[in-house]
């Protein structure tokens, strides 16, 4: 069923309550030629992919608990690809280009707004890297464009950029592509999708065991909704990737899971247009269709799996958050949350084949993952369909860290990303 | 957040501390020239859900290193003694 102007005036008289379930909830089949580990959006997409892309629809998404439940419910909907090194703009700008036209393809409205990105560079050193950065850009044909601190209170109004704060804001970089998507939608999107290919999403499903045929190569997996025979599965499980990928003998990865808090603020009348973001005093921003202010905060430190953070974090980004926009003080936060991201030493992700045949593997995406969603979910399955890395995703595979080929993003985007 | 008892100062509020990773990790001999012995020490880590020892460092209070023994899906913590000692054995270095 096509959503149209026509049948959203028909369900309209009968109050929006005959709309048909968006996605088939099948009993697992035997056996798949592909199996997605993960019902977050990354999985959901490369299960689309697959099925529209590249014509193997005989796919299944196993899903712990609900599809979109982990990080992809739980972050802070940012968009954008102005990247410092050109590996990395290549992949988020392949992904950016797939988000302006992902409603139209999905026939799903992902409420992607491209509202901009206002990055803020706070003191001389700041501004030096910063100007570094959009050249860099630049050269890589991604819009990325300066602004004096007057220009970049015009584009956001109410932005502090008073000389008197602790970090006085020298100048902005704005992306005007960048912007914010509805999470939700995303997900919902892309199994809606992928359901009608074919693909079997399997809610409720957790993975238990993954077996593997004396060759060393994936035979299946076993859940709790009985075996499944698969010689491909692909592994999008963020920040317990390590443990799915243990089941399959590979303890050691170099990944290391930690909370990351977001919060948000009661609905206000809009009031910020665009996301801000600061990586120096750890602070980002953006204000949802609803109403309420969005806030990212930072990770703990420590390995965790629980999915709450330490309160100091969410304290010392509200700090931030208050000397740029003072006038936010007295504004009352409604909810904050963590979710469980897996961390590279070089802060980009892991995607490509693994050690062990027919398993591959999309992670190490830490506190960035959601913007790349469509991009991610697209090159895992190009890298499923072929067997090898897509060339986009060949930087990023699992050997870098051996070969000492590191794509330093930590430096580059300091913690915020 | 974390209440982290110190062998030296009792139970202190986590922020005191500063974290200092995967205490199993094992630094390979400064001799050592296998690449996969520095690839694993300086890249892999186990990344376990549950059980997890890990270095503490008690930046705000006694100024020494603690190995802490936490389980990391409830974040509760076992114990923590002097770091270079096995949690539990009680050894003397």
């Amino acid at each position: 069923m096509r959503f149209s102007f026509l049948s959203l005036l028909r369900n309209a008289f009968s109050a929006h309550r005959d709309w048909p379930e968006q996605w088939r909830s099948p009993e697992p089949k035997p056996a798949y030629d592909v199996v997605i580990v993960g019902g977050g959006g990354h999985g959901l997409a490369a299960a689309y992919f697959l099925a529209a892309e590249f014509g193997i629809r005989n796919v299944a998404v196993v899903e712990r608990g609900w599809i979109g439940g982990g990080n992809s419910g739980r972050n802070t909907t940012i968009v954008r690809s102005n990247y410092l090194l050109e590996d990395s703009e290549a992949l988020y700008d392949h992904s950016l280009k797939i988000w302006e036209n992902l409603s139209q393809t999905l026939n799903y409205n992902v409420m992607f707004s491209p509202r901009g990105i206002l990055m803020l560079a706070h003191g001389h050193h700041d501004v030096q890297s910063f100007t570094r950065h959009l050249h860099a850009n630049r050269l890589a044909g991604i819009d990325s464009e300066w602004l004096s601190p007057e220009e970049a209170r015009a584009f956001c109004p109410g932005l502090n950029i008073s000389k008197d704060i602790r970090y006085p804001i020298g100048g902005a970089t704005l992306q005007r592509r960048g912007g914010v998507a509805r999470h939700d939608a995303v997900v919902w999107g892309f199994a809606r999708a992928a359901s009608a290919l074919g693909v079997d999403i399997l809610q409720n499903c957790e993975v238990t065991g993954i077996r593997r045929g004396p060759d060393g190569a994936v035979t299946g997996l076993d859940t709790t909704r009985g075996a499944i025979a698969t010689r491909k599965i692909g592994v999008s499980a963020a920040g317990h990737t390590s443990v799915v990928l243990e089941m399959a003998g590979l303890g050691r990865l170099p990944l290391e899971s930690t909370p990351l808090q977001a919060l948000v603020s009661e609905p206000l009348k809009p009031l910020i247009s665009c996301v801000v973001m600061s990586n120096t005093i750890h602070a980002y921003i953006s204000q949802s269709d609803k109403g309420d202010l969005v806030i990212g905060a930072g990770t703990d430190q420590y390995v965790s799996y629980s999915q709450t953070g330490g309160l100091q974090i969410t304290a010392h980004t509200l700090d931030a958050i208050c000397e740029l926009f003072p006038h936010l003080r007295r504004v009352r936060m409604m909810r904050n949350w963590g979710g469980i991201v897996d961390n590279t030493v070089d802060r980009s992700p892991i995607l490509g084949p693994t050690p062990v045949p027919g398993l591959f593997v999309n992670c190490g995406w830490g506190t960035g993952g959601f913007k790349a969603t469509p991009g991610a979910g697209h090159l895992l399955a190009a890298t499923i369909a072929r067997g090898e890395a897509h060339p986009i995703a060949a930087p990023f595979g699992l050997d870098r860290f051996a070969r000492g080929r590191l794509i330093d993003e930590a430096a580059a985007a300091a913690v915020a990303h | 957040m974390i209440l982290i008892s110190c062998p030296w100062c009792g139970d202190r509020d986590q922020t005191e501390f500063a974290y200092g990773g995967d205490a199993t990790v094992q630094r390979p001999a400064p001799d050592d020239a296998d690449p996969t012995r520095w690839f694993d020490y300086v890249h892999t880590r186990d990344n376990p859900r549950g059980s997890h020892r890990e270095l503490w460092f008690h930046a705000f209070g006694c100024r020494q290193w603690v190995e802490v023994t936490r389980d990391t899906a409830t974040h509760a913590v076992a114990g923590a003694v002097l770091a270079g000692l096995r949690v539990g054995e009680g050894e003397t270095p």
